[in-house]
């Protein structure tokens, strides 16, 4: 019945979603702008006289830091599925005493601003000179993550129906072989949930980066940007083009994601 | 920090994706077996929280306890100094404005991601043609980097070339020195923290809204009730539940925000915009000259107001789920 009058309304919601994304068509639009139309006045609106400058410089100067940083998130995508998965299973299958109480304390840990960890982290590491290694980081970022991951596995796998692991169970196999056999393989999802959050997290991760890893010789490309902005490096569209870079997973994740986040939902309805 | 805002409406996305927790019948013969068997599988959690969470933050404490150098933090043998370093930080010149700084970045970053973000939840509540594509897209700022959005950002507000500035003087006004003057660093990192965080409270709103029954809309349609009086009377009472959770997670995960200020305004000019992570951070990483004990101090202080906070959402959380 409201049919008739939606046609507006789809016109206000694009007129608000190009406000809000502003910003990113800006950010794109100054990465193709040439330096001397950089501080014209109007400027220009839609990249008229377009240069790839700005890539060639991303391709020159900042590989590495890509390549680091994709090593690190990965890195992090793999300490925060081991450590999780187990214990989401046993915290929502085996349910020992005391599982309310961790469940509790993961919540709080969220709740830790990065930078006391950072600090914690940094004078640790440097006892243990581990300062700017990729190994360190990767422990450092995964504390982002493992809380989130416990309680996204420990809610998905509270919610596979009891037959399908006492089926398992019948047959003869142990707390072992139900787990990595039966309820991992059904919690694909949330595995993709958790590993695409834990993945942009890492790859999007400053505080760490700029505390742990400042002076490495791999260092990500978080700080590749920062310190382009650092050294009052004027080419921005070198600084831009590599923002652009840098955002092609959260870019992809807006894709990808969205489709695994929406099987989980109605992977989580259906069974009701 | 970045991911925290994103935990929080990723577990709301998670936490809508599950039925409730299903209980487990216990079994009496197995049972002593099976209680070390779950334990086995938390074991690397329980380590990884000990050695990861447990240990920094400890040395963290240590830190704030005593009297450090840059020799003597990396020798050790720092003296144990009390709460000197404490007593330090709050008779610092710094310190008032950065506690008024983080109570206004908080408070007015809260209300208006809040407030746009409830509107905008309300509008693609109604299900025009390509509302959910559009609605998709409002999750870009939410998913980009943090030091991406807030470079952008800082060139947008540049005072010679920013496109804002661009804008200001071809309708007639005034260019606004919006990173460099100490009357305005605070307005804009908070206006860009508040883009950042209006499709985290856009999505749990969403969700929210989603929860309220159609058949109460028709109702109080046939009582006559019109739009406005429909959403004060119905949608913002029944949404309360999800908007304090919201408003919540907001304020705590706001408190610790340090890219989006760092990188665009380093918390200058003259500390206009410092708060207390962004003055823990400089205190600690920022200057040649590291102050590690003061630096882990202001943390400490920033940790006992999140964590304040943070047991109020979770006492919330359980008084919610005590009533479902």
């Amino acid at each position: 019945m409201r049919r008739p009058a939606t046609w507006w309304k789809t016109g206000v919601g694009l007129v608000l979603t190009a406000l809000m994304l502003f910003p990113a068509y800006w950010m794109v639009n100054v990465s193709f702008t040439r330096d001397q139309d950089m501080r014209k006045t109007p400027p220009n609106w839609f990249p008229v006289h377009g240069t790839l400058a700005g890539y060639r410089a991303v391709l020159d100067q900042q590989l590495p830091y890509l390549g680091t940083s994709l090593l690190v998130s990965l890195g992090t995508v793999a300490v925060t599925l081991v450590i999780a998965a187990p214990a989401g299973y046993s915290l929502a299958r085996l349910r020992p005493a005391g599982g309310g109480t961790l469940s509790f304390l993961l919540l709080v840990a969220q709740m830790i601003p990065g930078i006391i960890m950072a600090m914690g982290f940094y004078a640790i590491y440097l006892t243990l000179g581990v300062l700017n290694t990729v190994g360190g980081l990767i422990v450092g970022d995964a504390t982002i993550a493992v809380p989130f991951g416990v309680l996204v596995f420990q809610a998905f796998m509270s919610g596979i129906p009891a037959e399908i692991t006492q089926a398992a169970t019948v047959d003869g196999a142990g707390p072992v072989r139900a787990f990595w056999s039966v309820v991992l393989p059904v919690s694909r999802n949330a595995t993709i949930t958790v590993a695409l959050f834990a993945f942009l997290w890492a790859w999007s991760d400053f505080v760490f980066a700029s505390t742990l890893d400042g002076g490495g010789r791999l260092r990500p490309i978080t700080l590749g940007i920062y310190q382009y902005i650092g050294n009052n490096n004027q080419q921005w569209n070198a600084i831009m083009a590599t923002a652009v870079v840098a955002s092609i997973p959260a870019a992809a994740l807006l894709v990808v994601a969205q489709r695994y986040i929406a099987a989980g939902v109605s992977a989580g309805a259906v069974k009701d | 920090m970045p991911a925290a805002t994103r935990t929080a409406a990723g577990a709301g996305v998670a936490r809508t994706a599950t039925p409730a927790p299903v209980r487990h019948r216990r079994r009496a013969p197995g049972y002593r077996a099976q209680r070390w068997v779950a334990w086995a599988f938390l074991l690397p959690l329980v380590a990884f929280l000990l050695a990861f969470y447990a240990y920094p933050l400890y040395r963290n404490l240590d830190l704030s306890l005593r009297n450090y150098t840059v020799r003597s933090f990396v020798q050790g043998g720092a003296p144990f100094t009390g709460l000197a370093n404490y007593r330090r930080v709050i008779d610092d010149p710094t310190f008032a404005p950065a506690l008024l700084h983080t109570a206004v970045f908080t408070a007015a970053s809260l209300v208006f991601q809040f407030g746009i973000g409830l509107a905008l939840a309300v509008f693609f509540h109604q299900h025009f043609r390509l509302s959910a594509t559009l609605r998709a897209l409002f999750l870009v700022p939410w998913l980009l980097p943090l030091i991406v959005s807030s470079s952008t950002w800082a060139w947008m507000l540049n005072s010679e070339a920013g496109v804002v500035n661009s804008v200001l003087r071809a309708v007639g006004g005034d260019p606004v020195n919006w990173l460099t003057s100490p009357h305005w660093s605070l307005v804009s990192v908070t206006v860009a923290n508040v883009w950042i965080g209006i499709p985290f409270n856009l999505v749990l709103l969403y969700s929210g809204l989603q929860g309220i029954s159609p058949q109460l809309y028709e109702a109080a349609a046939l009582d006559g009730a019109g739009g406005w009086q429909r959403f004060w009377r119905l949608t913002f009472p029944l949404l309360r539940p999800v908007s304090a959770i919201t408003l919540l997670l907001g304020l705590v995960y706001t408190l610790k925000v340090l890219d989006v200020i760092w990188v665009m305004t380093r918390g200058g000019p003259a500390d206009s915009s410092t708060t207390f992570a962004t003055w823990a951070y400089r205190l600690g990483f920022g200057s040649v000259l590291p102050r590690f004990g003061p630096a882990a101090a202001v943390g400490n202080l920033l940790i006992v107001a999140a964590l304040g906070f943070g047991l109020v959402y979770i006492r919330f959380q359980r008084r919610q789920g005590g009533q479902a």
